[in-house]
């Protein structure tokens, strides 16, 4: 499906939905966002929001649907895409250093076997510069703070080059001064045309953060620009309560699907 | 890289050239112990120089390995293949009736994948999580493994198989060179394997989820990595026994992880660690003929680690109590300096140093007893900072104590007045911090503090800064 300039959508979603244990978390999820947008996916605690993303990088089976980037399956368009992982799912006293970890954002792209040269190396320098972690490039990972960590977790994702991100709660834990500048830097990176989504879950900073939301309660409550999704009637829908029918119909599935 | 994947090679050739016809190193009978140690060094016997290839070879290799399982908290998966390739080594023998290293290394294989999927399969069927799994597969797969065994001796071909036994508790003295030829096989195919495939195995160990959002075919890696370790087992299983093979694998590579903060420096460190742990067991039970090998080579690694955990670089027990203790008894040196100093500065004695502080009022000021004075004074002394004027009961400042003391009590109120300054704390709450951050600011942060405070001359208290050394 393209748009009226007749470019592909950088992500479509369809009708994805995903289960744990028989349990559905994810229901029909639908959307599709177009290039060059940053894009929030807001929504309470058990949203599903961290499925979703692990569901369109195929790292969380889905039960249904698809996802496609650039109007083709993600499998044959892993290079264009960069996931960065929550942070809290990787051990920080593993033995390599800052450089290391941004140089493994440059693999994808010189294969297997063959090793990292000078032009990596400097690909990864740029990627820290960007975030502001080029003087620590020498640095243990074991001594980083907790903003630092998500910062070099950024970097190994622009090292990769790719045109869409998905990045899994990249402020928690991160203090103010460094969240603003990881904001400047996902807006200059849309403004070159990457497509940037980003799970969040602080409501008060959603609205000045992006230019699109995709508000998440086990399935689509409301995507669309900011301006039009950030409103009381539809935040009271995502966070109001429980939707005591499907959640209760979810349980049943899971007890009875066996 | 080169030159280190020579090194099997050349104890392959060594191997080869070794006489098949040559007694076992348990066969040799020999009292004087320095006899026995001119022996092992001069490697005088083709048994030892085979038990020692393979020791040295497959050291290396679990070394390498074991750094994987490490880093990525497998090492309870390393003991259950381990133990599940038992039953495996038994169908190995029953399939050829005989010692052969092919037969056993496929069927020890074998069974370890096979009890390493049973793993996976209780893991993702049942809500049993990967721990009690393991203690499930280990023991049962042990006990099946022990039962053929002892099926085995019971039927006519035990006389056939010598050291069956070492199966369980390690001797490489039965190792044949046939063994040999298959573990440095193994062994080479290994290293190149963990040289070639370092950087997806890296990415793989640290962020399984980045790994795989990349499209590295991760569980296809997992596969292998579990089949190299398989055959690394399998091959130091006679040498070290299934009871203690996994130690070998995990030991050294914690050591090293002890020891240095890279990867790829972790996995040399391994496997030099792992070789010498080998060739200790090798040595000790050389000396004591026909002591089992396994037990010592474990206990040769653990030395390691013991002298590694004490005496590591940084990270040390040992060497953190050393820097301890010099830090503090730095900053008891520096106190007695400053205290020196301030009461030269409050007029008690002259401004230039030389002239001498009543030690009984040094003693007051302190408050600590003339012994316990005397001998701080005296550690001074040595150091060059202090000089007792002979037969006045006096102290002085030498020129460099002077100027250590003068740099002490400049710390300390530049401190005072950077945190009522800039920090806003009130001017009677800095003391007791200025006294701890006194001793440890660099020349730089002074430099930095005191531009940022436009070059002070008065601490909050009144007392003047001393000015900053001149060359």
């Amino acid at each position: 499906m393209s748009d009226e300039h007749g470019h592909d959508p950088a992500l479509e979603v369809h009708d994805l939905t995903v289960s744990y244990l028989r349990r559905p978390v994810l229901y029909g999820v639908d959307f599709l966002v177009p290039q060059g947008r940053l894009v929030g996916i807001i929504g309470p605690n058990g949203a599903g929001k961290s499925t979703l993303i692990k569901s369109i990088m195929g790292l969380v089976p889905a039960s249904g649907g698809w996802a496609r980037i650039y109007g083709k399956p993600v499998k044959e368009q892993i290079r264009r895409v960069g996931y960065v992982p929550q942070r809290e799912s990787v051990d920080w006293d593993f033995p390599v250093n800052v450089m290391d970890v941004v140089l493994m954002g440059c693999y994808g792209r010189i294969g297997l076997i063959r090793r990292t040269g000078r032009k990596e190396k400097a690909r990864a320098s740029e990627a820290l510069d960007k975030v502001g972690m080029l003087p620590y490039a020498g640095r243990q990972i074991s001594n980083l703070s907790g903003g630092q960590q998500q910062r070099v977790f950024i970097a190994r994702a622009l090292a990769q080059e790719s045109d869409i991100y998905l990045m899994d709660e990249p402020f928690s834990g991160v203090d103010a001064a460094t969240e603003a500048a990881l904001v400047t830097l996902m807006k200059e990176m849309r403004d070159m045309g990457k497509t940037v989504i980003v799970v969040h879950h602080d409501l008060a900073t959603a609205r000045e953060y992006f230019d699109m939301l995709l508000l998440l309660n086990m399935r689509v409550v409301a995507f669309g620009n900011t301006r039009e999704v950030f409103t009381g009637k539809l935040l009271q829908q995502t966070y109001g309560g429980r939707l005591t029918v499907l959640s209760e119909i979810a349980d049943k599935v899971a007890k009875d699907g066996g | 890289m080169n030159a280190r994947s020579i090194t099997p090679v050349l104890l392959f050739w060594l191997v080869l050239c070794v006489d098949a016809e040559a007694a076992r190193i348990g066969e040799i009978t020999e009292n004087d112990p320095w006899e026995q140690v001119r022996r092992f060094f001069t490697l005088a016997d083709p048994g030892l120089r085979l038990g020692l290839a393979g020791a040295l070879l497959f050291g290396a290799a679990c070394g390498l390995l074991g750094s994987f399982i490490v880093v990525r908290k497998m090492a309870l998966i390393g003991d259950a293949i381990s133990h599940a390739v038992l039953p495996g080594v038994a169908l190995g023998f029953l399939w050829s009736m005989d010692k052969d290293p092919l037969a056993i290394l496929v069927g020890a294989t074998a069974a370890g994948l096979m009890g390493s999927l049973v793993v996976e399969l209780i893991q993702r069927t049942t809500k049993i999580k990967q721990d009690a799994a393991l203690g499930i597969v280990l023991a049962s797969f042990f006990a099946v493994g022990l039962c053929m065994m002892r099926m085995i001796q019971n039927t006519g071909a035990a006389s056939r198989i010598t050291g069956l036994k070492s199966y369980l508790f390690g001797d490489v003295a039965v190792l044949n060179r046939q063994d040999v030829v298959t573990i440095t096989g193994v062994v080479v195919v290994t290293i190149f394997m963990v040289i070639l495939l370092y950087r997806p195995l890296l990415t793989i160990g640290f962020d399984r989820e980045f790994a795989r959002s990349t499209g590295l075919p991760v569980r296809w890696f997992d596969c292998l990595f579990q089949l190299f370790l398989a055959f690394s087992i399998v091959v130091a299983l006679q040498a070290v026994g299934v009871v203690l093979v996994s130690a070998l694998l995990i030991t050294p590579a914690a050591t090293a992880y002890l020891l240095v903060n890279r990867m790829h420096h972790m996995l040399w460190v391994a496997a030099v660690i792992g070789m010498f742990s080998a060739l200790l067991g090798v040595f000790c039970s050389f000396l004591g003929s026909n002591l089992p090998t396994g037990p010592f080579m474990v206990l040769g690694a653990s030395s390691l680690f013991l002298l590694a955990y004490l005496f590591a670089p940084r990270h040390g027990r040992f060497t953190r109590w050393m820097s301890y203790r010099a830090r503090r008894r730095n900053v008891s040196n520096e106190n007695m300096l400053k205290s020196i100093y301030r009461m030269i500065e409050k007029g008690i004695a002259g401004q230039d140093g030389r002239v001498g502080v009543s030690m009984d009022l040094l003693a007051g000021e302190r408050q600590v007893t003339m012994a316990e004075l005397v001998g701080d004074l005296r550690r001074l002394r040595t150091l060059g900072a202090v000089d007792f004027v002979d037969g006045e009961g006096q102290v002085v400042l030498t020129e460099s104590g002077f100027k250590q003391a003068r740099r002490v009590v400049r710390n300390h109120r530049l401190w005072e007045l950077y945190l009522t300054n800039e920090a806003d704390y009130a001017s009677n709450h800095v003391h007791d911090d200025a006294e701890k951050i006194e001793h440890f600011l660099s020349e730089e942060k002074v430099a930095e503090i005191e531009r940022q405070l436009d070059f002070p001359e008065v601490d909050p208290h009144g007392q003047p800064i001393p000015g900053r050394d001149r060359a």
